[in-house]
């Protein structure tokens, strides 16, 4: 099930590769429809109460060199599974509804794209994990590269998608040394594994831990993008096709934090409590540059971009708390994210469509004659700004309650990015769909194929609203799991100024149980 | 007085006869008109007959003609990549301009002895036998780089690699005599014992031998900074040529790189391996950064060469079995990778009137699918993507560097390995991101556009022919094969490595 659910799209990508060009999208979507099928049938059977890996997959694939296949669920991957397989479907659909040139190889890149981001969530070996993660890159370069749009001042998309490249690569490259050093120290000489539950069984030493968290931080910080690493986003975002970027900034952006979640926290722990300040700090740098810049561009494809900056801020602050609320609330964030910036980034190439240019100050008035579509906005628009009653409120509340447990300065500072948040994407929608309309714009409501791909997605934002639960009743013991390894370290040191005030961490008490019992735990 | 005969290992040695009576039986040929159309074929023949035999002795390991050679599963499995490489660059040399014009029978002869020479030097055990293989393998590449005889640059290119070719013999042969005076012997096991008492260092004479030594080998390898005729050569050469001297040689020489550090020098492997990781991270920077800005797509396989050889370095770097195992896997996927871009970049020469410029595969990706999809496979190989049989080279070498506690040349290669994407993704874009304009076809005019007017006339189906289109397409198919399941050639490189796990450390 795990397998057909990671290899579905790419096998309907090639597929498509063997019917006539007018299909070929059509051939990928169905193949996203089953993929999303398929990943409803795993979340159905899972097991919320149980911690540990479920529907487990594990073959030894390079048994020379310790890798092996292997592949699980628990409730740390499953919703974000399911937020790549929910997400890729309409983003496939939007694409194929406005037939790019090249179709077959076009097509061919997006389920490629989203075979290696499902295996980057469900990869439960060290090695594998790396290597889905630097496979992700590969189509995504191909689709912001050939059908990228060129910029009038002269940069082209296959010079923007480079500059991508290089940032990302330079992470992952390291992060694969990183990876095989992590492995080797923690055999020391015996049998080699990569298996991130064997793994956890024996933490590295400190002085290694430190060099290597490093190394794994910088592949994810970039990822995200985090502040001061985010140098390519920029020009990448306004290079990229539409609906690749829909997946790209939704999905993609995730695996950078859900890295620190499954590898960072739990074989790293003495180094992730060493520099938990130093990433907070990135963090809400992160928040407040994000915001800031999201509110004083013009182009709206960097107003969704650095928005999800500051998104990504937060949600690596959330981790970073070290505190289960806050981790929960990260997770929440995770797929609340997604689900708004998805749509978003559709939503703008909708209004690109009736515009004519994706410039803030030349558009306005689409709502005249455009209620649904205005709606749709609306409601996505409340979302980012985590409104209460929306989704994102609980996880951005989850998230500082975390932060205030454990930094409460921190806390202070991540609030004024909530604030900011209001700002920008309430801006976004009212110089769009408001005003007076100029004349050139084209106030059309949504077409019905439209329509079927954004309804369906806003739908899903209202209704994990009404139920977050969903997600966190899932994710809790799994989000317990990933912290106590750091938990163990932070309270074996000595007591700091802050340890005093926290009656909840100290509630926590399963902290002092030794890590081989994790998965064990109930 | 008894009279011992001398025991030959008539089975053992079977390869090397058979590629010895195949370079007679084509030569031959080549001379009468009627059958000179068959000695393509026939040099396949024997190829194929001579990796045959070498497969059928796949596992043994023994002394051959008085220790002189060793046949072993790393000798076989090197003589496999030089074979194949061989045998595509007989394939990728139909209709070449310099097969005609050398005579088709001198320039199979001289491609045939230098795989002889490669064989050997593979198997060789001793500094006389290690001398003359290497020979064996460079005099006919000489000539090889200067068969297109219309062609200045190939005439250059032939004589710029025969006076640096020599230098580097000459530095070689110098410091095999200091190893000798040194240690006493010239078998491979005597040195290890002859210099094992003072250790490398406490000797002179063995450390100028070896440093010499290292030096002459470095220069066949084309490691920096002994590397400058590299892009030179390989951009003047006929391509097929490039193609084959770019892989067979590399495979050949690290062959014996390997058996001369890790058996006759493994005892003092404490002494040497921080000078070679050097010269790996030397090679790594220069190889990387001099591709940087290249147009030429042979040039800029060249440099790249060049910094792959500072990675398979690595591998010996560590003197371990896992070094070896590594090195062997790499060279393999590094033959493939190769093979498969020289295989598009012939097809192109001959279609295009932009030689083996980057502007002559623009467009490809809409123009010709099935030489763009090859082109594009090894240019993400070669740069480590995952999915392919790079990444698994990649995941192999730094696993063994990290384990043999060279971290640091393991992150070197990393570093590298971003710079390079620089290059490897720009000939991507190339093939799939641009138009193509008035590439190819279209420019039917070479003496209009610019073309020297000894240029080579243009087939303008070259990019459709079989015996190009096939070995790229088999090349990429097996690269991407061994990128997903990539534990059969893992287990084969493993064999490599154990053969010699009782010199080492």
């Amino acid at each position: 099930m795990i397998n057909s659910v990671l290899w579905t799209p790419l096998l309907f990508g090639i597929l498509g590769l063997f019917v006539p060009r007018r299909w070929a999208g059509w051939v990928v979507v169905g193949g996203a429809a089953v993929t999303l099928g398929l990943a409803i049938g795993l979340l159905a059977g899972f097991d919320s109460g149980a911690s540990g890996l479920q529907d487990t997959v594990d073959v030894d694939w390079i048994s020379g060199l310790g890798v092996s296949y292997s592949l699980g669920l628990d409730g740390l991957n499953v919703f974000l599974m399911m937020l790549t397989a929910l997400l890729w479907l309409p983003a496939v659909a939007f694409a194929a509804m406005r037939q790019p040139d090249r179709p077959h190889l076009y097509f061919l890149m997006l389920a490629l794209g989203e075979t290696a981001t499902l295996g980057a969530f469900l990869a439960q070996d060290l090695l594998l994990f790396v290597l889905f993660f630097d496979l992700m890159l590969v189509p995504f370069y191909f689709l912001f590269g050939a059908w990228g749009q060129d910029r009038p001042d002269g940069t082209t998309a296959v010079a923007a998608t480079m500059k991508m490249i290089v940032y990302t690569l330079i992470g992952s490259l390291l992060m694969l040394v990183a990876a095989i050093a992590t492995a080797i120290l923690a055999a020391d000489g015996g049998q080699l594994s990569f298996s991130i539950v064997d793994l956890q069984q024996n933490v590295l030493s400190e002085g290694s831990q430190r060099w290597i968290f490093w190394f794994f931080a910088a592949a994810f910080l970039v990822k995200m993008p985090a502040f001061l690493l985010h140098g390519w986003m920029p020009d990448a975002y306004r290079a990229a096709p539409l609906p690749a970027l829909a997946v790209f900034s939704a999905v993609l952006s995730k695996v950078g934090a859900y890295g620190f979640l499954r590898v960072v926290l739990p074989l790293f722990p003495d180094a992730t409590i060493e520099f938990q300040e130093i990433v907070l700090v990135i963090a809400l740098a992160s928040i407040l540059y994000g915001s800031v810049m999201a509110f004083t561009q013009t182009n709206v494809r960097l107003i969704a971009g650095y928005s999800s900056v500051a998104q990504l801020g937060f949600i690596t602050a959330g981790i970073f708390a070290l505190r289960p609320d806050g981790a929960d609330g990260a997770l929440l964030q995770m797929v609340n994210h997604g689900l708004v910036v998805a749509p978003v980034f559709l939503i703008i190439a909708v209004l690109a469509e009736r515009a004519g240019t994706e410039d803030l100050r030349e558009m306005g008035g689409i709502a005249l004659r455009a209620p649904v579509l205005a709606a749709m906005f609306l409601i996505v628009t409340l979302a980012t700004l985590a409104m209460p009653g929306s989704a994102n409120f609980i996880g951005e509340f989850y998230i500082l309650n975390g932060l205030f447990q454990a930094k409460i300065v921190f806390a202070f500072v991540a609030g004024a990015g909530m604030v900011l948040a209001a700002y920008y994407a309430l801006r976004l929608y009212q110089r769009t769909m408001h005003n007076r309309k100029p004349e050139p714009i084209d106030s059309r409501d949504l077409g019905w194929r439209d329509a079927a791909v954004l309804v369906p997605l806003v739908g899903c934002i209202v209704a994990l609203a009404f139920y977050p639960q969903l997600v966190l009743k899932r994710t809790d013991a799994a989000v317990g799991n990933q912290l106590r390894q750091a938990q163990r370290v932070d309270s074996n040191r000595p007591l700091t100024w802050q340890r005093g005030r926290e009656s909840e961490a100290a509630s926590i008490s399963d902290s002092a149980r030794p890590s081989g019992s994790g998965a064990a735990a109930s | 007085m008894n009279f011992n005969a001398p025991d030959i290992d008539y089975a053992a040695l079977s390869p090397v006869i058979a590629l010895t009576g195949g370079i007679c039986v084509v030569l031959l040929a080549g001379v009468f008109d009627r059958v000179r159309r068959a000695v393509p074929l026939l040099t396949l023949l024997t190829l194929g007959a001579a990796a045959g035999l070498f497969i059928w002795q796949w596992g043994e390991r023994k002394d051959l003609v008085a220790g002189a050679l060793r046949l072993d599963e790393l000798a076989v499995a090197v003589a496999l990549i030089a074979i194949l490489a061989a045998a595509f660059c007989v394939l990728i040399s139909v209709r070449e301009p310099a097969v005609s014009q050398a005579g088709s029978g001198e320039y199979h002869v001289l491609l045939l002895g230098s795989v002889l020479g490669m064989t050997l030097l593979a198997q060789a055990q001793n500094l006389v036998s290690f001398f003359i293989a290497i020979e064996t393998l460079s005099v006919p590449l000489y000539v090889l780089c200067a068969t297109n005889l219309r062609r200045a640059e190939s005439l250059e290119s032939g004589l710029k690699y025969l006076i640096i070719g020599s230098m580097g013999s000459a530095t070689l042969l110098y410091g095999l005599a200091f190893i000798y005076g040194g240690s006493g012997s010239t078998d491979f096991t005597g040195i290890a014992a002859g210099i094992g008492k003072e250790g490398v260092l406490g000797d002179p004479l063995v450390l100028v031998g070896i440093a010499l030594a290292a030096t002459g080998l470095a220069f066949k390898i084309s490691i920096a900074p002994f590397h400058q005729w590299t892009p030179d050569v390989y951009q003047g050469a006929p391509t097929p040529v490039t193609a084959f001297m770019a892989v067979a040689t590399k495979a050949a020489a690290f062959a014996v790189f390997v058996r001369f550090f890790d058996v006759a020098l493994a005892p003092e492997a404490g002494d040497w391996d921080v000078a070679l990781a050097v010269l790996a991270t030397a090679s790594i920077a220069v190889g990387n950064i001099g591709a940087l800005g290249q147009d030429s797509l042979k040039r800029l396989l060249g440099y790249s060469g060049i910094a792959q050889a500072g990675y398979m370095l690595g591998g010996l770097v560590v003197a371990s079995e896992a070094g070896i195992n590594a090195l062997v896997f790499y060279l393999a996927v590094y033959s493939l990778m190769n093979l498969a871009a020289f295989a598009v970049i012939v097809a192109r020469e001959r279609e295009t009137s932009f030689g083996d410029e980057i502007r002559a595969v623009e467009g490809l990706g809409s123009e010709r699918p099935l030489l763009a999809w090859p082109l594009t496979i090894s240019m993400l190989a070669l740069a480590g993507l995952p999915g392919t049989a790079g990444f698994i080279g990649k995941l192999y070498l730094i696993e063994a560097l990290v384990d043999g506690d060279y971290t640091w040349l393991g992150v070197a290669i990393a570093v590298g390995t971003m710079i390079s994407l620089a290059y490897y993704l720009r000939v991507v874009a190339a093939i799939w991101m641009r138009p193509a304009e008035d590439t190819a076809v279209t420019a039917e005019v070479p003496a209009v556009a610019g073309a020297s007017p000894e240029a080579d006339p243009i087939d303008a189906d070259a990019g459709g022919r079989w015996y190009l289109v096939g070995p790229a397409l088999l090349a990429a198919a097996a690269t991407v094969f061994f990128g997903v399941i990539p534990q059969p050639l893992v287990e084969w490189a493993e064999h490599a490595g154990a053969a010699l796990s009782q010199f080492l450390p």
